[in-house]
């Protein structure tokens, strides 16, 4: 493969940085925030995957598997919890979620 | 420049482009679609590296359970995003400097890294030799890491498990059947023999 492993590491470094400034950038728009937690942790796939294939190691693909396993789990929960929230409040705004005034 | 790498730019780019645009578009639904191009492109990524299972993997859960997902749920509830996206250049030079930093960071990270030779040598399942990646990848799955296999197996029933019980409601004054009670209906109390006059009716 022609291809660098630091090529790799240096697209999935880009993703994870977007994925963070996605995080603060829409901090009031949680639906997005999940969006941008997804991309975060397919960077995080890409390295592992990316290692896996340069080392010729099985290991980085089965724990990249376990991390989209994880992340289907956290969407669905995270998305439950939105709808949830959104019925007994009726707005997903960020700064009205304060009823434990924690 | 070989195919392989033009491919690798062109997937890599359009990744990258598709995750701008999920973090500034302005309609969270064009921001889900850009997600599922993303996800796409970052299969493509995978099947350059060899890992043809998981690019399928994530194409089918990614982009066929998750961002469908989202995108239901973007459109089910009404809100006013363009209220939501208010604060976005008020958090402009706060969320650019600390990507920025991340960012310097991880390339310091990229760039100041060898891989060791002990690291090589302590390789503890080495891809076999004349098989496909999917069938290499059971064989690893099914016995070294089987208990991993069945956690993530009852993580994804808790999820399924949680998600029934936050966004299931019974609606008050709606019929619903019972079963218990239908069965323990008798003839007796189901069905009344009344005697009918000629021409009159009850």
């Amino acid at each position: 493969m022609t291809v660098s492993l630091a090529q790799f590491l240096i697209v999935a470094a880009i993703l994870f940085t977007l994925g963070v400034a996605g995080v603060i950038l829409n901090r009031k728009n949680i639906i997005v925030v999940l969006m941008s937690v997804e991309l975060i942790l397919l960077s995080v796939n890409l390295n592992l995957v990316a290692f896996s294939a340069f080392l010729s190691d099985l290991t980085g693909q089965i724990f990249a598997l376990f991390i989209l396993t994880v992340a289907a789990a956290e969407a669905a929960i995270g998305l439950a919890i939105l709808v949830a929230y959104y019925r007994n409040r009726g707005s997903i705004a960020v700064d009205d979620i304060n009823m434990m005034k924690g | 420049m070989n195919i392989a790498a033009w491919f690798f730019y062109l997937f890599s780019a359009m990744m990258i482009g598709a995750a701008f645009m999920v973090i500034s578009a302005r309609n969270p639904v064009h921001a889900v679609l850009f997600l599922i191009l993303a996800f796409f492109n970052a299969a493509g990524l995978f099947l350059l590296l060899g890992a043809e299972f998981l690019a399928m993997i994530l194409v089918v859960v990614y982009v066929g359970a998750v961002a469908v997902l989202f995108l239901f749920v973007v459109m089910m509830l009404d809100v006013d995003f363009t209220e939501l996206k208010q604060g976005f250049l008020q958090y402009l030079p706060a969320g650019g400097l600390i990507g920025l930093v991340v960012l310097i960071e991880v390339a310091f990270v990229v760039g100041a890294w060898t891989i060791g030779p002990v690291s090589i040598a302590n390789v503890t399942t080495p891809m076999p030799p004349g098989m496909t990646n999917t069938m290499a990848l059971g064989r690893v799955l099914y016995t070294q890491y089987v208990y991993l296999f069945q956690a993530a197996g009852l993580i994804l029933l808790t999820a399924m498990i949680g998600a029934i019980v936050l966004t299931l409601r019974h609606k008050a004054g709606v019929k619903r059947q019972n079963v218990a009670i239908q069965n323990a209906r008798t003839p007796a109390e189901a069905v009344e023999v009344r005697k009918v006059a000629s021409r009159q009716g009850i």
